[in-house]
């Protein structure tokens, strides 16, 4: 069916449609409305889960662990101070193996209070073992918060997928929903690597260090082969719906020889740029990432390959560069990048258009809107 | 009182004469099939070194000040599955500072858990630090010369989150106690008692001391046995000290133990004077 | 058993702290005579290493840790803390 939503609104549609049955969350500028509409779905029956009105997002993030850990699919949602706020638990859930969804609208961090987006808020939780999507659009983050409930209880760890503030989570944009009937073809009834409440079995004993270890690298390799579970999932979601939602999105890049690697909702603007510059003839194109964990390196450097790379960083490694820039850097050796959009400051299908001219007229520099 | 088998099994990790080692014992015998949710504190240690566990329930371990919330997702999980299982938090006193906004906001909410703060008056499982419980004027590592801090009545501040059933108890009055957690355990909704946990090691006295000194305590006054469950009343144990002259001496309760060496009488009057208010307030809860 | 399992999950068993008598300085020894089965020495022991027997009681020595408590409640102070050899 397709209608008009906002990010906020599609997902927790998606929510409601994944039959999640345990939600907590706390308020914070901009997710409030995911809490409120799922709320209000519960109350009228539209929904048939329980809602947790938690008094923090360290509760919220801890409430849906133990959901979670008791066998019920659960979800939560939060940005910026709230993710911050609730840090233990995310290593914590990870550490434990317990699949989960959870949204984040990225919004960038204060002091000064800011609530426009920026990344900085999602990167934070790259280290922690979860398994971190982007949207780029409404449809992405509605599509993604589905994918994310199978893709998590397939691996046994958690999942999120961030919404950038404001121009996802409150622009309507046209989305397609699929039929309940079609979600649940595709999601199957939960499963986790085991299950609390039943058995008289204690969880997370301290105890001699290997352990520790030892379950560490095993979710390290886990995170790695979660590439070919994304994919496959993405491919099974794309017979249903006609859509994919695989690792990364390759927009006009086959034949280019410059490639912007970024993500998120400025994504849709670059895409613009690049259309203009190819009018001028500038063989340009755009490697949209969806997963930074895992991140699926070789094949972005099979993707890039020989090509002059511009990473565009809506966030920041104080000190080292752009989060994503330093890790592509990883791949594909060197490649010049970008820190722009900062603290929700716009950046528009013009300035991308002139950050690309420059970047391929080897006169890219610092300026009030970016810097490298 | 019979039990089949103890929840805390033998040779568990816990310092002689432990008092969560008597709590535990108490919480298998009044609660049937508990669900324990533990955070951070000495029972982290005394839940046994993996891959051997000490207690003979479902044992989740938790983040710090994350314990009633865990809680909360859990029993809404078994809400779910139609699963009748008592869900518990045991915490101690630390936990009660560190995730008081948890106890408060689960207790708001109403949560169908039972929560119980072992309270031994200190961060015992970091090695004695002073925490909200801490008694007045009390050697901890981060109160040397003695606790300068009011202490926090725990059970009187969940009084007032409105909740259906708020108890103290202690490891001195085990049937109390388990009493306490079997009329606990029938009513829906959020549960909270406070348990008078004297620590061996963390105040100073002979492991064989523990029982004493709680009932010491209990005796001159300074730990207070109340039950609310829509009435308040003060226990059987306590009653007798409602009256000031009954109260044994609270200078030998506190010169028993290492942690008031040194404290001088007028110290000790004027902390008789803050058990008498102690008294006083809640005696003016009794009946309503 | 998956790593999760082996590394996440514990199981309940005696002796987590290994056998936990060897901490003990004095042991507790109960005088049958004096004892009248009141049972208080089973419901304060700490670590549930006294074992209803009929109607006596039993320690399991393997795991007391010779607190003493037991010696202190014990109603016809029937119990006594003996020095280990």
């Amino acid at each position: 069916m397709r209608t008009i939503m906002t990010g906020n609104q599609a997902v927790a549609h998606a929510v409601k449609l994944s039959r999640t049955e345990v939600i907590a969350a706390y308020p914070i500028t901009p997710q409030t409305v995911i809490v409120e509409k799922l709320a209000e779905m519960v109350d009228s029956g539209e929904l048939d889960a329980e809602f947790i009105r938690v008094e923090s997002e360290h509760s919220a993030l801890a409430a849906v662990y133990g959901s979670a850990v008791a066998g019920k699919r659960s979800f939560t949602a939060t940005s910026s101070h709230g993710l911050l706020y609730m840090y233990e638990m995310v290593w914590w859930v990870a550490n434990a193996r317990v699949p989960l969804v959870m949204t984040i609208v990225t919004r960038t961090i204060g002091p000064p209070w800011n609530i426009h987006t920026d990344h900085t808020d999602l990167l934070t939780m790259r280290d922690a073992g979860w398994i971190i999507a982007m949207a780029e659009n409404v449809q992405e983050a509605f599509d993604l918060t589905i994918q994310g409930f199978r893709i998590s209880e397939e691996v046994s760890l958690p999942f999120t997928a961030g919404m950038d503030a404001f121009q996802l989570s409150h622009t309507s944009e046209v989305v397609d929903i699929p039929a309940q009937q079609t979600v649940d073809e595709f999601l199957p009834e939960r499963k986790q690597s085991y299950v609390f409440g039943d058995e008289a079995f204690t969880v997370g004993c301290i105890g001699p260090n290997a352990y520790t270890a030892k379950l560490r690298k095993e979710t390290f390799e886990t995170l790695r082969e979660a590439e070919s579970v994304i994919e496959k999932a993405s491919r099974e979601y794309e017979e249903l719906t006609g859509r994919e939602c695989g690792l990364f999105e390759e927009y006009r890049l086959d034949d280019a020889e410059y490639a912007v690697v970024m993500m998120g909702a400025w994504s849709g603007d670059a895409k613009e740029a690049i259309d203009m510059l190819r009018e001028e003839g500038v063989p340009i194109g755009l490697l949209k990432l969806r997963y930074v964990r895992p991140m699926p390196y070789r094949k972005i450097q099979r993707a890039l390959d020989g090509k002059n790379v511009l990473v565009v960083d809506r966030d920041c490694s104080m000190g080292a560069g752009g989060v994503l820039g330093i890790e592509i850097k990883a791949s594909v050796g060197d490649c010049t990048n970008v820190i722009a959009g900062i603290g929700g400051v716009d950046v528009g299908v013009e300035e991308f258009r002139s950050m690309f001219r420059a970047f391929v007229d080897n006169k890219l520099v610092s300026c009030p809107n970016w810097w490298l | 009182m019979e039990y089949s088998e103890p929840i805390l099994l033998p040779g568990n990790p816990s310092c002689q004469g432990c008092p969560h080692g008597l709590g535990l014992k108490a919480l298998g015998i009044g609660l049937d099939n508990p669900v324990i949710v533990i955070p951070a504190g000495c029972s982290t240690i005394i839940a046994g070194i993996h891959p051997k566990a000490t207690i003979n329930a479902p044992v989740l371990h938790v983040p710090f000040a994350s314990a009633p919330a865990v809680a909360s997702g859990i029993a809404a999980a078994f809400r779910r599955e139609g699963k009748d299982r008592q869900v518990v938090v045991w915490m101690g006193d630390g936990g009660a500072d560190i995730g008081f906004a948890t106890i408060s906001g689960a207790a708001v909410r109403n949560e169908d858990i039972i929560v119980i703060v072992s309270d031994n008056e200190a961060y015992m499982n970091t090695g004695i630090q002073s925490s909200g419980t801490t008694f007045w004027k009390a050697k901890t590592t981060t109160s040397p010369a003695g606790k300068k801090e009011e202490r926090k009545d725990l059970a009187a501040i969940m009084l007032m989150h409105r909740i259906p059933y708020v108890a103290t108890a202690s490891v001195g009055y085990l049937p109390d106690f388990i009493d306490k957690l079997k009329r606990a355990k029938e009513v829906k909704g959020f549960r909270f008692i406070q348990l008078h946990s004297p620590c061996p090691p963390g105040w100073r006295f002979d492991s064989s001391k523990t029982v004493e000194m709680a009932r010491m305590a209990v005796k001159c006054g300074a730990w207070i046995l109340w039950e609310y469950d829509g009435e308040f009343r003060f226990s059987p144990a306590s009653k007798p000290y409602k009256n000031k002259e009954k109260r044994k001496s609270l200078a030998e309760y506190m010169r028993a133990q290492g942690r008031f060496k040194g404290i001088s009488d007028e110290e000790i009057a004027e902390i008789e004077k803050a058990i008498e208010r102690q008294w006083k307030f809640l005696e003016a809860m009794e009946g309503l | 058993m998956s790593v999760i399992e082996e590394c996440l999950i514990a199981r309940p068993s005696k002796g987590s702290a290994g056998k936990t008598g060897l901490w003990r300085t004095y042991r507790p020894v109960i005088d049958r005579e004096k004892c009248n089965s009141c049972m208080l020495c089973w419901l304060y022991c700490p670590e549930s290493v006294i074992e209803k027997d009929g109607d006596a009681v039993r320690i399991d020595y393997d795991y007391c840790k010779g607190c003493g408590i037991c010696s202190v409640v014990c109603a016809k102070k029937a119990i006594e803390m003996v020095l280990e050899e």
